[in-house]
């Protein structure tokens, strides 16, 4: 991260800026006890709930990965890629208390080559994109254990 | 057990990059269609059109825009939208008004001019919009979403990456033979093992495109089609176009997470994608063991090996096998994808369900020349779109 910058979320509400230890930000239904990242506190998706109240849930920071691939390729605006290109890992993490999946960039450096289903990720703030006075910051995982030797 | 409705006529315009405006391609399907059925413009109670969201506001009212490229002539029009399930579900709008009585004889059009590239969100800054996030924040593309399954079918049920390149070989192999696809050439293992990786552990040849293209079905009662002639037509016996069940846990596009299981105890339901095909065989009353050919939605090699099981084809950890025994290509026991799939066609949204119908329409009639399933009487078709919409139409003749 750049200290000469401004830091902003690059979605406000989404997470919270701690830097040590970040969270995402959901919703935790009152009745039913039913997650929803991004937080939905206008309704419950529960079909068999009709509660209207939630309290805000920070989801746990750590899971492992359901499933991951990369970007070879510079996905279409409104992503704000790199100047050169620089391709990067995405991952599907499963949340043990949470029961769900959820996605995030992994952080920059990661190869889909260094990963594998059920690796232990944990959650980070990171740069998104810039401009010349603010840097957006996006949560992403980053692998829990050291990479392994000889697998890139 | 619903009653059928007849297929009395399909068209299709090709499939490619044609670059014209997407009224021409349903135009030229509409009345591929009712030449097919042996009807004129005029004899049309009910048009029934599939939306695209990329060509302005006429495509927003595409029901309407048809029957004004058509003529008005005052018959009833809808227009529907469901991401990739737009056909099925303005088929299904034409198929209720007939059942309904409203209507004896309906016309269903769908067609779509596609912008180069990977297909990305509509414009303007939508921070409250799903899909526009995705793209934003994670940089996830359809493709991304497509990896994931794959990745996930290798680690659970040891798919290689020789298993995906073979249902491209299989689907290019069929496409070569139909005079509709966009992509007509045979290509072999090694190159598509050869073509670059987009999204691992998926290849550029393995991730359908984005296509022009514009097909059209003339529906009618069995009454109409007996008045009219048709002694023997395929008929519609189901079109399913359920929602996913809560808790939905896998992850599909464009959502950021899945529902979470919390609340929910005792075995999880069917998947989104296993229910869409199951609750056409129960308004059918047919089991997927009498299916004898399948048109599935390929946006990956290896999403249509998933498709196999989850429209009952095989066991679940099966397909492989299936596909390695070559019971899915023609001349299989059970072949999918005879029209060479999305794989030889590209996307065009909201001609695509359609599309699927017309084919196994072709099929069941023993006109798919040069990749005829011999001797088939049912077909099924499924497809999933964005948003929790997805369909699946149950032929039969
Ligand atoms: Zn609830």
């Amino acid at each position: 991260m750049n200290p000469a910058k401004t830091q902003v979320p690059a979605q406000p509400g989404w997470f919270t800026l701690d830097p040590e230890a970040p969270a995402l930000l959901g919703s935790r239904c009152r009745k039913c006890g039913t997650i929803a990242f991004p937080a939905e506190n206008a309704f419950c998706r529960n079909p068999d709930c009709q509660s209207t109240e939630f309290d805000q849930h920070a989801l746990s920071r750590r899971g492992r990965i359901w499933s991951y691939t990369d970007a070879r390729y510079k996905p279409p605006v409104p992503y704000v890629a790199t100047d050169p290109y620089q391709p990067f890992c995405i991952a599907a993490v499963e949340l043990a208390d949470e029961k769900m999946v959820v996605l995030g960039q992994m952080v920059a450096g990661v190869e889909a080559g260094d990963l594998a289903v059920g690796d232990e990720v944990e959650l980070v703030l990171d740069t998104l994109h810039e401009d010349d006075a603010h840097e957006y910051l996006v949560w992403k995982w980053r692998p829990v254990r050291p990479r392994k030797e000889g697998r890139g | 057990m619903a009653e059928r409705v007849a297929i009395l006529g399909v068209g299709m315009h090709p499939w490619g990059k044609w670059g014209r405006n997407f009224v021409e391609y349903g135009l030229h399907a509409a009345n591929e269609a009712l030449a097919d059925a042996g009807l004129a413009w005029r004899d049309i109670q009910f048009v029934s059109g599939a939306d695209t969201i990329r060509n302005g506001y006429p495509g927003f009212v595409s029901g309407a825009t048809f029957a004004q490229a058509l003529g008005w002539t005052g018959a009833r029009v809808t227009s529907c939208y469901a991401a990739c399930a737009s056909g099925a579900t303005a088929i299904a709008a034409a198929r209720a008004q007939i059942l309904a009585g409203l209507s004896d004889v309906a016309l269903v059009v769908g067609a779509d001019t596609t912008p180069k590239g990977f297909f990305a969100p509509v414009g303007g800054e939508r921070r409250d919009d799903p899909d526009w996030l995705r793209f934003h924040l994670l940089g996830a593309t359809n493709p991304t979403y497509f990896a994931l399954y794959a990745r996930r079918r290798m680690e659970l049920f040891g798919a290689t990456e020789a298993d995906f390149a073979a249902v491209k070989v299989k689907n290019a192999r069929h496409g070569a033979a139909n005079p509709n696809a966009r992509y007509r050439t045979e290509v072999t293992a090694g190159e598509v093992l050869a073509s670059p990786v987009v999204a691992d552990p998926l290849r550029l040849l393995e991730i359908c495109a984005t296509s022009d293209g514009g097909a059209a079905v003339v529906l009618s009662s069995m009454e109409f089609a007996r008045r009219h002639g048709h002694r023997r037509p395929v008929t519609v016996a189901a079109v399913s176009t359920v929602t996913p069940r809560f808790p939905q846990t896998v992850i599909e596009m464009p959502n950021f997470a899945t529902d979470s299981a919390v609340a929910t105890s005792g075995e999880p339901g069917p998947t989104f994608r296993q229910s869409i095909a199951r609750a056409a065989y129960e308004e059918a009353g047919i089991g997927p063991e009498e299916v004898d050919v399948a048109e599935v939605y390929d946006l990956s090699t290896a999403l249509e090996l998933d498709w196999y099981e989850d429209i009952g084809l095989c066991k679940e950890g099966e397909a492989e096998k299936l596909l390695r025994d070559g019971d899915t290509a023609v001349g299989g026991r059970i072949p999918v994808n005879p029209s060479g799939g999305l794989s030889s066609f590209g996307e065009a949204i909201p001609a695509q369900a359609i599309a699927q119908v017309c084919e196994l329409s072709m099929q069941l009639r023993g006109q798919a020349s040069g990749r005829q399933v011999e001797g088939a009487k049912v077909g099924v078709s499924a497809n999933q779109g964005l948003f929790g919409h997805g369909s699946s139409v149950l032929v039969t003749r």
